[in-house]
């Protein structure tokens, strides 16, 4: 039985104008968003994730910097052509986001209290009362202790965590149907970035929203991620779930990620395996594969044609000429290796 | 029953980090002398405008020809003037004027920026179009630009605060908007762009209340800068008129007898200064109070 897709993304595009000329960040990605479901995304810094997240709110000027293009179906809809009004209508209440710096994403001058109830009072016409009941509730539900004195206080007066807390029950109050976390644990410290995978895990299993989980660390997609998708360049490379993730990376950019995370058993001297090189300019986008400058593997054919996205199990896609020959020669080395 | 105490216990440190808080605030107001004395003057002159008319016993207008040009004496605290009138009488009744003048047109001149600065800060079509005019009005000295328009308006207490308000405002406008600028590029406004907020509400509920701290500041040097600018305009016979008093044209009454009566001078120029002074030293002040990164420097 197939679940229902929440959110389904067909070859969206992300155009930026800029002075010299325009710059397509998000080039062409399709996936799709069951209910209830955690899908994580991974990549370097760069290559494209959160202007993917926030292409899907549409919180781009369309105006003067931004241009989409393809669609963006939530629920069935797509979000491309609504209006204005009506995108504000979705936004926070139907789909919400929770950034990377939890201080910087909270206003100074006003109390957390003020800034739950905003958004319940923007979009569930709560009076103050109601609403004051309701961000007690939530903040509650976030595990910050004593939340009817703590929603009095100031995002200075809290810790890191707790401010990720206290985004969380914003992002949340309107129980929205998908959630956007844009690497939501990155200025946290190790400890506190568990517990707040545990509190998004939790609060999707009680709540049942969907959730786009971005972060380019893979540990944290390995605890609450269902299904992967690998981005490079403004393009997924791979997609699949996440324990054939681990077990049998396509692509080879996937596995210069996994290759590249710190090992505690082995050998003491190793050197920490690194992708060489960075992510090619926007700018002047290879002609052929777009990984194959930096990709051990590559050889002309990936340089002259860009491999397709296509299917390589139910559940796996790979973006890539020689994933298949990758696979073999790996497959033999590692066991020689035994 | 322990957790009735601990309950009590959180009660009684939080109440005393309340009064560390306060008296923290109230040393560091303290701190800055300069600020505290400027203050100190600025509330002095605001009650001598306020409640000074109720205390002298002279009529501001009454002339007597006997008693003109009197020295300044037990009677005549201050003297009097060309036609007779007590000098502090006047003075004081003029301190209504310049510095009721002063508050309307700094009141009008920040209202007005606030709007044109944050809606230009947010809409860059709107940007254009006003940081234009703003930039046409500021490239005029500003009290040439305020005698012109006086010129066109005709002399009265009321078009000296439309024309000193329209000379004021571009600068008002100025500063909220580039405090507004950085407040937009933050995450929290993208945050709330993202929670659904609609344009109006992101610029008045969070935009605005963070311009408010630079917007005080230029406020106190605005203010200042207008009782100047009422003064020079009456002085040059195109803001208050006779016999209206004002510090303005009460100098210039004293500049036609400057070597006569000293104290027709003295006085009233006395208290332009003293005004001006106390505002900007509470201007000084407040910039250094407010910006938390100079109070390190400021406490030694």
């Amino acid at each position: 039985m197939e679940k229902k897709p929440l959110l389904e993304v067909k070859n969206l595009k992300t155009h930026f104008h800029t002075e010299r000329g325009q710059i397509t960040a998000v080039d062409g990605i399709t996936f799709h968003l069951n209910e209830g479901e955690i899908v994580g995304v991974v990549g370097e810094s760069g290559c494209g994730k959160s202007v993917m997240s926030q292409s899907i709110m549409r919180l781009y000027d369309e105006k003067y910097t931004a241009k989409y293009e393809g669609e963006i179906l939530f629920q069935g809809e797509n979000l491309l052509n609504l209006s204005k009004a009506m995108m504000q209508k979705i936004r926070g209440n139907d789909i919400s986001m929770i950034f990377q710096d939890p201080l910087s994403s909270l206003n100074p001058v006003y109390t957390i209290g003020d800034q739950i109830r905003e958004s319940l009072m923007i979009h569930q016409n709560l009076n103050k009362r109601e609403a004051q009941q309701k961000a007690i509730e939530m903040l509650g539900l976030t595990g910050i202790p004593a939340p009817e004195k703590r929603i009095n206080e100031y995002p200075h007066q809290l810790s890191g965590g707790m401010q990720q807390r206290v985004m969380i029950a914003i992002a949340l109050s309107c129980q929205p149907k998908l959630l956007i976390a844009d690497e939501p644990t990155t200025a946290l410290d190790v400890t506190i970035q568990a517990q707040i995978l545990d509190l998004i895990a939790e609060l999707n299993a009680q709540l049942g929203m969907g959730v786009i989980f971005i972060t380019h660390d893979l540990g944290v997609v390995a605890e609450i991620c269902t299904r992967v998708m690998v981005m490079y360049l403004g393009q997924i490379v791979e997609e699949t779930d996440t324990d054939c993730l681990f077990s049998e990376p396509l692509h080879p950019y996937t596995r210069g990620l996994i290759k590249s995370i710190p090992q505690l058993e082995g050998e003491r001297l190793q050197k920490l395996y690194t992708i060489d090189g960075t992510v090619p300019s926007l700018q002047k986008v290879p002609h052929g594969c777009r990984f194959a400058s930096r990709c051990p593997y590559a050889d002309e054919l990936c340089k002259e044609q860009a491999p397709e996205l296509e299917a390589y199990s139910a559940t796996q896609k790979v973006r890539c000429w020689h994933y298949k020959e990758i696979l073999k020669k790996e497959a033999v080395h590692e066991s020689s290796n035994e | 029953m322990a957790a009735v105490k601990e309950v009590d216990r959180v009660r009684t440190i939080k109440a005393s980090l309340k009064k560390q808080e306060r008296q923290l605030f109230f040393r560091r107001f303290f701190a800055n002398k300069l600020m505290v004395m400027g203050c100190f003057i600025f509330i002095v002159l605001g009650l001598i405008a306020l409640i000074g008319p109720m205390l002298v016993s002279y009529d501001p207008y009454e002339m007597k020809v006997a008693e003109r040009l009197n020295a300044p004496s037990g009677e005549h605290w201050l003297g009097t003037d060309e036609f007779g009138r007590d000098l502090l009488t006047r003075i004081v009744y003029g301190a209504q004027v310049s510095m009721g003048i002063g508050l309307i047109v700094t009141l009008i001149s920040s209202i007005l920026g606030l709007v044109i600065g944050l809606y230009a800060s947010y809409y860059a079509a709107l940007d254009h179009i006003l940081m234009r005019i703003c930039d046409g009005l500021m490239a005029i000295p500003g009290i040439l630009l305020a005698i012109a328009l006086m010129a066109a308006l005709g002399p009265s207490p009321l078009n000296v605060i439309i024309a000193l308000s329209i000379v004021f405002t571009p600068n008002i406008a100025r500063i909220v908007r580039s405090s507004a600028l950085v407040i937009r590029e933050q995450t929290f406004i993208e945050a709330m762009h993202a929670q659904g907020a609609s344009a109006t509400r992101i610029i008045w509920q969070h935009i605005a209340p963070n311009t408010i701290s630079p917007l005080i500041v230029q406020a106190t040097f605005v203010f200042a800068e207008a009782i100047i600018s009422e003064a020079a305009l009456s002085f040059l016979g195109a803001g208050i008129a006779a016999p209206d008093p004002s510090w303005g044209n009460i100098l210039q009454a004293g500049k036609l007898v400057i070597f006569k009566a000293w104290w027709m001078v003295v006085f009233p120029g006395l208290a332009i200064v003293l005004s001006v002074l106390g505002l900007n030293l509470l201007g000084d002040g407040l910039r250094d109070f407010i910006d938390p990164h100079s109070s390190g420097k400021k406490s030694k």
